[in-house]
């Protein structure tokens, strides 16, 4: 359980057999209305492989413990795998130091973190955060809180119809009251793929922080945060195969060492005393209270996984379902594809004709197909386009062209329905 | 006029006339497709009942005894269930209304819809539409 992930190597692309892969997933198996179970709700959260769903039970089985704290085996074993877990996923994201790796119940959890400490120290009244017009929910709300209490400006990055930022847009709002850009990595209702990379650029070159929201983008792509040279990234565990409840917030330590304690209680103290407490080292300041142990160690083996297919491989595999996917689905008359960026990744929104997103979404489920129907938490996103939701296919690469059949036929179906 | 309960075994023995889903679906959403329209200046936010996925608008009269209901949803199958229960409600008296049990929803196999999951938006215009029903009776 404790092996680096360094001594992964991902086989060919050519010498995976993806069919098999489904066979990984025993969920995969039921039947959903006496249906074979379509899973294309990925974006909302991944299935989990039987070595994951035996490492869950292995854990429990074999060393539960509190970690930190025990001089007892049982304690001492589980806090090097919890800690192991921490090297694995420092490794995953590149990151060049453990103590910038902190644990968190998920995305959300690790944006409200950042918004709370970070824009506590720093965030004076006047100042600007920027995000954009396609970010999920847990990535305005927190930033509302914060400018609210700040009496801070929350700008907002538009975009153009296919779903892109509108990169002169996003340079003319940049200002010197600027203090932090929050930007989704990828869109999970439209699938973009934003430009970070040039963000980050832009941004430093006038001493503005950035954190980008990798919740979809982390079980998706290979993510390197020394190369992007992001301040902050945060995502989740549940949507790359590892168990609910765990996320992660990597800082560059340099800020995180400045930032103060997000939560209080055991765990993130040196000393308490009833007039004075100190706080403990990184990464363990962000860390209080017993920590999702389980889920933090189970969380390596997913990657483990993961990387054992290749990330590359990974995209390379749902670019291909999701290009399936969009070239069948034009085919059909009435379709509206809601986000077409030319950079896109494993998610299809589409609408058709004037069909309610909730009314297909029912017909697919009596099929046996699970999408997502809905605003997608991007409610200011819906009305840009002046719609209540869309019909969302999100894939992983355990999904088919199978799946993609089933798919078809539950849409044409509905439409024939629903007409 | 029938009673709640007569209109409720009414709809359970119509929908007994189909063995699959589909074609419960169909009469359902034909019953969407069916249902009097709203008047336009009821489509308003205070008449709204907010789903989280679907919208549905409600409006209720009375003649001081019976309560009144005009509906109208954004989505098909919702207006299907919404028109159900106006089907089941209208024009009943509010005593009755207030203590309706709507259990047919159960019986004709669309219990999930009724599940706060769904976020149709149904389990609130149910409430709406007995609030009015107690409305009535609290000011008689």
């Amino acid at each position: 359980m404790v092996n680096s992930t360094k001594e992964i190597i991902s086989p060919s692309y050519t010498s995976i057999d993806w069919k098999k892969i489904r066979e990984d997933f025993p969920i995969l198996k039921r039947e959903v209305n006496n249906q074979p179970l379509v899973y294309l709700d990925n974006a909302a959260t991944s299935q989990k492989p039987q070595l994951v769903i035996n490492a869950i039970a292995h854990y429990y089985s074999y060393y539960n413990a509190n970690v930190h704290r025990g001089v007892h085996t049982l304690s001492q074993e589980g806090t090097n795998a919890f800690e192991a877990s921490r090297n694995t996923i420092k490794e995953f994201i590149n990151a060049s130091k453990t103590e910038e790796v902190i644990f968190t119940k998920g995305t959300t959890n690790s944006i409200n973190l950042l918004a709370y400490s970070w824009g506590r120290k720093f965030v004076k009244e006047g100042d600007e955060i920027m995000i954009s017009a396609m970010e999920h929910h847990s990535n305005i709300v927190p930033w509302q809180i914060l400018c609210e209490e700040k009496k801070a400006l929350l700008k907002v990055i538009p975009i153009n119809e296919k779903g892109e930022l509108i990169w002169e847009e996003f340079l003319r709002l940049l200002s010197d009251k600027t203090k932090l850009i929050s930007v989704v990595h990828i869109s999970n209702a439209l699938g973009t793929i934003n430009p970070v990379k040039a963000i980050i650029e832009e941004a430093h070159r006038r001493n503005i922080w950035v954190h980008i929201d990798g919740a979809q983008a982390a079980p998706h792509l290979q993510i390197d945060v020394q190369e992007l040279d992001c301040d902050f990234y945060s995502f989740s565990g549940h949507k790359m195969c590892g168990p609910t409840g765990t996320g992660i917030f990597y800082g560059k330590e340099k800020w995180l060492e400045e930032m103060p304690p997000f939560e209080g209680g055991g765990e993130m103290i040196k000393t308490v005393s009833f007039e004075k407490t100190t706080y403990n080292d990184l990464p363990f300041k962000f860390e209080a209270g017993t920590p999702h142990i389980e889920g933090a160690i189970v969380l390596a083996e997913a990657i483990r996984y993961l990387q054992s297919i290749g990330l590359s491989n990974i995209s390379t595999r749902e670019n291909e379902l999701v290009h399936q996917t969009t070239t069948r689905l034009k085919e059909m008359d009435g379709i509206r594809f809601i986000g077409t960026a030319i950079h896109k990744s494993s998610v299809v929104s589409f609408l058709v004709n004037n069909i309610h997103p909730y009314d297909m979404g029912m017909i697919l489920d009596k099929m046996g197909i699970a999408v997502r129907t809905g605003h997608h938490c991007t409610q200011p996103l819906m009305d840009f386009y002046r719609i209540p939701g869309t019909v969302r296919a999100s894939f992983s690469f355990y999904n088919n062209e199978n799946d993609i059949d089933r798919l078809m036929e539950g849409v044409k179906k509905s439409i024939q329905m629903l007409s | 006029m029938s009673s709640i309960a007569d209109i409720e075994k009414e709809i359970t023995e119509d929908f007994e006339l189909f063995d699959d889903w589909e074609g419960k679906y169909e009469y359902l959403i034909g019953l969407g497709k069916d249902l009097p329209l709203i008047d336009e200046k009821f489509k308003t936010d205070e008449y709204i009942v907010r789903g989280c996925q679907s919208r549905v608008w409600l409006h209720a009269s009375h003649d001081g005894n019976r309560v009144f209901y005009t509906a109208d949803s954004d989505a098909i199958i919702t207006k299907g269930l919404v028109a159900l229960m106006i089907k089941v409600l209208n024009g009943q008296k509010a005593e009755d209304i207030a203590k309706a049990e709507l259990g047919f929803i159960d019986k004709i196999g669309l219990k999930e819809h009724l599940s706060p999951t769904r976020s149709n938006g149904l389990v609130s215009m149910v409430k709406q539409m007995k609030l009015y029903a107690l409305a009535l009776i609290k000011t008689n």
